[in-house]
């Protein structure tokens, strides 16, 4: 591709030079962004996604410095990695956010997600929906004679098993609070 | 020391505390107090203009033509509406400006008050970066963040929202030097192991080429003296963006002219057949880049910009360098001089053999006229009559723009001022109003279209109002002549509304407006309608009665590679191809 002898990714540290650029396959990153808690910083991430035509799966956010006026922004988001790419040089660039980090390329993460499940029904089926319950370590915190209302922590992939198996079970409605994720280790 | 003040009277201390001296407004309600303040003082100038449109492309004109950044007052509702166009404009182009916008007081926000409007809301994704200011307190600090942010890094417009409450209450003055701007500090620095790398890959180029863009315009003077001395010390051609024209003399020997849509061919070629494209503070935007995957396939490319959003964003870069363009190019020299100011001489000069080929073929070469004026004719008579002045050039948007772009020579940064990104009709008029304020003994020409013009001609009010000797060049081809081009190349030459049947009649309106103007049409007088314009001691409508069906040629036609250009009308048929005919 190039004339001339270069060392790829002589200059950038990113993990992004391991992968090719040019590649059309279509990636899910988990980024999480440190931001000042003002007023309109949350329109202006979303607003920078819907006005650049980028994704977002599940988006997250509540301040987690209350002295520091911080708030802890992390969205799921889905793109070529190109687009991934300028998702985190976009957000980089709006002046209330501190940090980006993609937690998908910068090493193990540790991710949950909390979700409500209201589950109604009699007989085998509202059984058979506490005995599943039980397995996924769900907790009831409603419950009347004909319905439950579980809470479920895990990875989106165990709560979107859960409510697989709820469905059928008389499930009618969930509330789920999108991905919170840090990296693990010490730093 | 700490001062207690208004927070209208704190608006026109942080202004004069930031260096301004003007400011491009239009009172309104929800502004009053502010103007009361600028009523008690005479270290601002305020310039009244006519639309709050027109203050924010004057604003970018001052600070195009400053390097300042530029200063605008408008009122709630309407008054920041109105300022939208202009900030988005200058967001596309990157240019430092501080809009100040009134707000109804902080008790009516949300109850859709009298010329309420969501200001911040409206103009989030068009600033950089904008406030609403609820507490007195922290006016003064938030007015010098917007300069700082405006300023900093990659330039842009700020927004700050003031509610008139907010104006009226008293508050803790803080000036500049307490306010906190730490937390915004952009990247200046290249990495020097990639600049290094930028110097190895110099050192071996066969088929080099300089393609510099608004951002050495935007990092500084110094900027553009460091590439003049790094273009002369390696022999290498460049060519430049719309927005970059200047940074690199017109008359150096190195220039191998505007690259893009409408680029000389010359310049196309040499980025199309490089081996190495150091791409200086430009974007790699649309009309550079032609068809993507056609584009430039032999080169390594190398990306030095503040901006690290820019790079990759469109055409993936082998070397990217995140820095400011006068930091990044200082350490390049000393780097390569250091290393020893090698270059490969032999091929670089075979190089420019081949570019000399490409630049015999004249590809601006026009039909001449002894009937009628061909705009290309007005073009190079005005740059023959103007180029040894002390010259600012604005201009509209559309061919004449483009005919603007190739046939004047820029020798100096901040000497052109056009809407590049947005392309926004009307934006010459009041940039040259804003141009001239900063610049009042200078020559100040507005290269126009008619139609391009008629959009922000209320500003001509302006200009009489504060004797602002702007001269207004009017290419009057009684069309929208790039919409007229492009409907005759795509369109089957069917021509919807893109012509003019009542234009005003240019010399009653200049009258109307208080100032002189002239029609011309016979291209023997051309030079002397030239000369009246120059000599006149007042603004100038001068309406240039040109060939009304020409196109502006070389032209890359949508969804083509830069090798594959037209080259005047012989070359029109069936250029663009359906897929081309939906791109822009």
């Amino acid at each position: 591709m190039s004339a001339l002898n270069l060392k790829k990714g002589s200059s950038r540290k990113s993990a992004y030079d391991l992968r090719d650029p040019n590649s059309e396959v279509i990636e899910t990153h988990t980024i999480a962004c440190v931001v000042d808690n003002e007023a309109g910083v949350l329109a202006r991430v979303i607003g920078l996604f819907s006005g650049r035509g980028y994704n977002i799966d599940s988006l997250t956010v509540a301040e987690i410095d209350h002295l520091g006026h911080r708030s802890r922004i992390t969205i799921v988001t889905t793109g070529t990695p190109a687009v991934i790419e300028q998702i985190k040089a976009q957000l980089g660039r709006i002046v209330p956010v501190h940090e980006v980090h993609d937690l998908t390329v910068e090493g193990r993460t540790v991710e949950r997600e909390l979700a409500l499940f209201k589950v109604a029904g009699t007989g085998d089926k509202r059984v058979e929906a506490l005995r599943l319950a039980d397995i996924f370590r769900a907790n009831v915190v409603d419950s009347t004679l004909e319905s439950f209302v579980f809470e479920i922590t895990g990875t989106p992939e165990k709560i979107e098993a859960f409510a697989e198996l709820m469905r059928p079970l008389g499930l009618v409605e969930v509330a789920r609070t999108g991905v919170a994720a840090l990296s693990r280790g010490e730093s | 020391m700490t001062r207690q003040m208004t927070g209208a009277k704190m608006v026109v201390q942080a202004l004069k505390d930031q260096g301004v001296d003007t400011v491009f407004g239009y009172p309104g309600g929800a502004v009053l107090p502010i103007y009361d303040e600028i009523f008690q003082q005479n270290d601002i100038r305020h310039i009244l203009v006519r639309h709050e449109q027109g203050a924010v492309h004057a604003a970018e004109g001052y600070a195009r033509s400053t390097g300042k950044p530029g200063v605008a007052l408008v009122t709630s509702g309407p008054g920041a509406t109105n300022a939208v166009t202009g900030l988005t404009d200058a967001l596309l182009d990157s240019i430092p400006i501080v809009v100040l916008s009134g707000q109804v007081p902080t008790f009516m926000i949300g109850t859709d008050g009298f010329q309420e409007a969501d200001t911040v809301g409206i103009t989030r994704p068009c600033t950089k970066h904008n406030w609403l200011v609820r507490e007195t307190d922290k006016l003064a600090d938030t007015i010098h963040q917007a300069f700082h942010v405006s300023t900093s890094g990659r330039p842009g417009p700020t927004l700050v929202d003031i509610p008139k409450d907010v104006q009226f209450a008293n508050g803790t003055y803080v000036p500049p030097t307490k306010a906190a701007t730490a937390h915004y500090a952009p990247q200046m620095k290249g990495d020097m192991e990639a600049i290094t790398d930028l110097a190895e890959l110099i050192e071996t180029a066969k088929k080099p080429v300089f393609y510099t863009g608004g951002g050495v315009i935007n990092s500084g003077p110094a900027a553009s003296q460091l590439l003049r001395e790094l273009v002369e010390a390696t022999g290498f051609p460049i060519t430049s963006t719309l927005m970059g024209l200047g940074a690199y003399p017109a008359s150096g020997d190195k220039w191998i002219g505007m690259l893009g849509m409408h680029g000389l061919y010359e310049a196309n070629m040499a980025m199309h057949d490089c081996d190495l494209m150091i791409c200086v503070g430009a974007r790699f935007d649309d009309r550079i880049t032609g068809r993507l995957d056609a584009f430039s396939p032999g080169s390594t490319k190398v990306h030095i910009d503040i901006d690290p959003s820019s790079v990759n964003k469109v055409v993936p870069v082998d070397l990217p360098i995140i820095g400011d363009v006068g930091h990044v190019l200082e350490d390049l020299l000393r780097i390569w001089k250091t290393r020893g100011r090698k270059t490969d001489k032999a091929s670089v000069s075979a190089w420019w053999d081949e570019i000399k080929t490409w630049q015999a073929r004249d590809c601006l070469a026009y039909q001449g006229d002894d009937k009628v004026i061909q705009p290309q004719y007005a073009m190079e008579r005005l740059e023959a009559l103007t180029k040894d002045k002390d010259r600012y050039v604005t201009t509209e948007v559309g061919q004449h723009q483009m005919w603007a772009a190739q046939f004047l020579g820029f020798e100096d940064p901040g000497r052109w001022m056009t809407s590049g990104g947005l392309g926004t009709m009307g934006y010459g008029l009041p940039a040259s109003v804003g141009v001239q304020m900063a610049h009042p003994d200078s020559l100040v020409v507005n290269v126009a279209g008619d139609a391009s013009w008629l959009m922000n001609m209320q500003e001509m009010g302006t200009a009489v109002q504060f004797r602002l000797p702007v001269k207004q060049f009017i290419l009057n081809n009684e069309r929208l002549g790039m919409v007229r081009q492009w409907q005759e190349l795509l369109h089957g030459e069917r021509y919807s509304h893109s012509w003019s049947e009542s234009l005003p009649d240019f010399v009653k309106l200049a009258e109307a407006f208080g100032c002189k103007g002239r029609v011309v049409s016979d291209p023997a007088e051309l030079d002397d309608a030239i000369q009246e314009m120059l000599e006149y001691d007042g603004p100038f409508i001068l309406d240039v009665l040109v060939e009304k069906h020409a196109n502006c040629f070389p032209m890359i036609p949508s969804g083509e590679p830069h090798n594959n250009m037209l080259m005047g009308e012989a070359d029109t048929q069936g250029a663009i191809g359906s897929s081309g005919a939906t791109l822009v």
